[in-house]
């Protein structure tokens, strides 16, 4: 390429890290300033002992966790039998499991609400509600990324193996496919993990503990906390989006989560 | 790929031979299927399918009426707030596209250490997914008056509060959005740049075309639907968002995300069947956007693949 064209390359090179790493800086030296005059880590001292954080936070690491476990069970068979069985499924199920892209989250949870806040469907109480939200707002990313595994082995030799040597369908499925598709699982896990660790709407609007209300919340009370909490929720976002790019060696596709 | 996928249709699955074939497999598929179905119908399709049934139905008589439509359609207040998003995210994704574009270029096309494309897409994944409070506390601490950018720009003699600038409204608004927006378009549209070959530029220059030719004549078309089709993704990203508006602006921005979560939790509007038709709206939009980067999807792959 031309000399010019590279000195405009390294023009917006410049301003894009400029633009993502000011905010971080400037929020992390804000979470410095918590002691009047000295930079100090006093606001990640006073966030570590709150017990609301570890609450909310603990919360939403349990929300996560069933969030993955469910979207396991529900999508692994079903991506699998389609693969294998049902290719005429292919359509309508990969239509639903793209609704979540169209509906807002937002608008997402008002249909919730109304839906499940009147008898005979009086659950919107239930943490189960709140497992269910999650799993149907990752869901796209976990879907995806199963059946990306999916297609990446070979389904029908491992399925026919099982069989001849007379392994039983539970069997085929979690000690045969499962395995197999480990790598595509935790990445659609760790998508799934950050969308739940990040996600406000749905645990502010179903009234459930979690770590973004609880900063949401923190934002009004206090000023150099926020902060701090700013800086973990990034390094967190980070860990995931690392972990999946180390399992998953580079495929970009599936790393664009919900949440805004 | 496609000569897989058919050998893998077409081949009738040998379980005649197979010894455990006394299995009724009609039973076993339905049993597989029949969670995804029963979960994405209760959580999925019935909610969101009473927000198009209560939409046209009288809040009190249930009887079929158009009203909370026309309503929309004539309540300044909400066609407003349908216009303050719409336009946010028309910003936001023209930006935002063009932004993200110059950045993927610039890293695949312009003649940078390699290193630099690695690192800006793993930059550009956790970008994307940086989004809500976090975000919006992170523009705080940057750029709201006691911000370290702004007392930065004030020691120099410049405040930006001076000059009309603040936060927390419309600009200020877009600003934040950017920063989700652009990273989204590098990761998406890394792949079409990929796919411009380099013999189209070198077979431009034998015959003589200047860059600006090279670019009007043979890149920009090639590449056109491609970067129109994402910034409609990027559109529909920022017009879905909720969390980083209210964040930033405690819910004083007007946007139509803002004005259903104010509905919900205390019926802000004259009727509830009112805050129905609005997420109608809002999925009629989205659905539309889709469409939209669908069909301009189909004609990219003609020359990228």
């Amino acid at each position: 390429m031309r000399r010019g064209g590279q000195i405009w390359a390294w023009f917006w090179m410049v301003l894009g890290v400029l633009y993502f790493f000011l905010p971080l800086l400037a929020t992390f030296l804000f979470s410095l300033r918590a002691k009047k005059g000295v930079l100090s880590f006093l606001a990640y001292q006073n966030i570590l002992t709150d017990p609301d954080f570890t609450h909310s936070f603990s919360s939403s690491i349990v929300w996560a966790v069933f969030t993955i476990i469910v979207g396991i069970l529900i999508f692994v068979p079903t991506a699998y039998l389609i693969r294998l069985r049902l290719p005429r499924f292919r359509t309508p199920v990969e239509f639903i499991t793209l609704l979540p892209f169209v509906i807002p989250v937002i608008v997402y949870v008002f249909s919730l609400v109304r839906t499940f806040s009147q008898p005979p469907l009086l659950i919107v109480d239930s943490p189960a509600l709140l497992i269910a939200a999650y799993t149907v707002v990752s869901m796209p990313y976990m879907y995806s990324a199963i059946d990306t595994g999916l297609r990446a082995i070979d389904v029908r030799t491992l399925t026919e193996a099982g069989q001849s040597l007379g392994a039983s369908w539970a069997t085929i499925l979690f000690r045969i496919i499962l395995p197999n598709i480990r790598v595509a699982i935790l990445s659609g896990a760790f998508i799934s993990f950050a969308i739940v660790m990040g996600e406000l709407i749905l645990a502010q609007y179903l009234v459930k503990p979690a770590f973004a209300p609880y900063m949401a919340f923190l934002m009004q009370q206090k000023a150099y906390e926020p902060a701090a909490l700013a800086i973990v929720s990034f390094a967190l976002t980070w860990a995931c989006m690392g972990v999946i790019q180390l399992v998953g060696r580079g495929r970009g596709e599936a790393q664009i989560a919900a949440g805004h | 790929m496609t000569a897989i996928n058919n050998a893998e249709r077409g081949a009738p699955l040998a379980r005649s031979s197979l010894p455990r074939s006394s299995l009724p497999p009609f039973s076993w598929t339905w049993l597989g299927l029949t969670p995804f179905f029963i979960f994405a119908f209760l959580f999925l399709l019935y909610p969101s399918s009473i927000l198009g049934v209560r939409s046209f139905q009288d809040t009190k008589t249930h009887a079929f009426t158009l009203k909370y439509i026309t309503e929309l359609l004539h309540d300044p207040y909400l066609l407003g707030a349908y216009w303050i998003s719409i336009k946010i995210s028309a910003v936001t994704a023209i930006g935002g596209g063009i932004f993200g574009f110059l950045l993927a270029f610039s890293a695949i096309r312009g003649g940078l250490p390699r290193f630099m494309r690695s690192s800006l897409m793993t930059f550009c994944g956790v970008a994307s997914n940086f989004a809500g409070v976090p975000l919006a506390f992170a523009f705080i601490a940057l750029l709201s008056p006691q911000g370290e950018l702004t007392r930065f720009l004030s020691s120099l003699g410049f405040n930006p509060y001076y000059h009309g600038f603040t936060l927390y409204t419309f600009w200020g608004l877009s600003i934040v959005y950017m920063y989700f927006q652009f990273p989204l378009m590098v990761l998406i549209i890394a792949p079409a740049i990929d796919g411009l070959r380099r013999e189209w530029l070198e077979a431009a220059e034998n015959l003589g075309a200047s860059s600006f030719q090279y670019w009007r004549y043979i890149a920009l078309p090639i590449l056109l639907p491609a970067i129109v089709g994402t910034m409609i993704l990027l559109f529909g990203n920022a017009f879905g968002a909720f969390a980083t508006a209210q964040a930033l602006t405690g819910g004083q921005i007007n946007l139509v995300t803002i004005v259903i979560g104010s509905q919900l939790r205390g019926d802000i509007l004259s009727d509830p069947g009112l805050g129905y038709a609005l997420s109608l709206g809002m999925v009629f939009v989205m659905v539309l956007a889709i469409i939209g980067r669908t069909w301009l999807q189909r004609r990219t792959e003609r020359w990228l693949r």
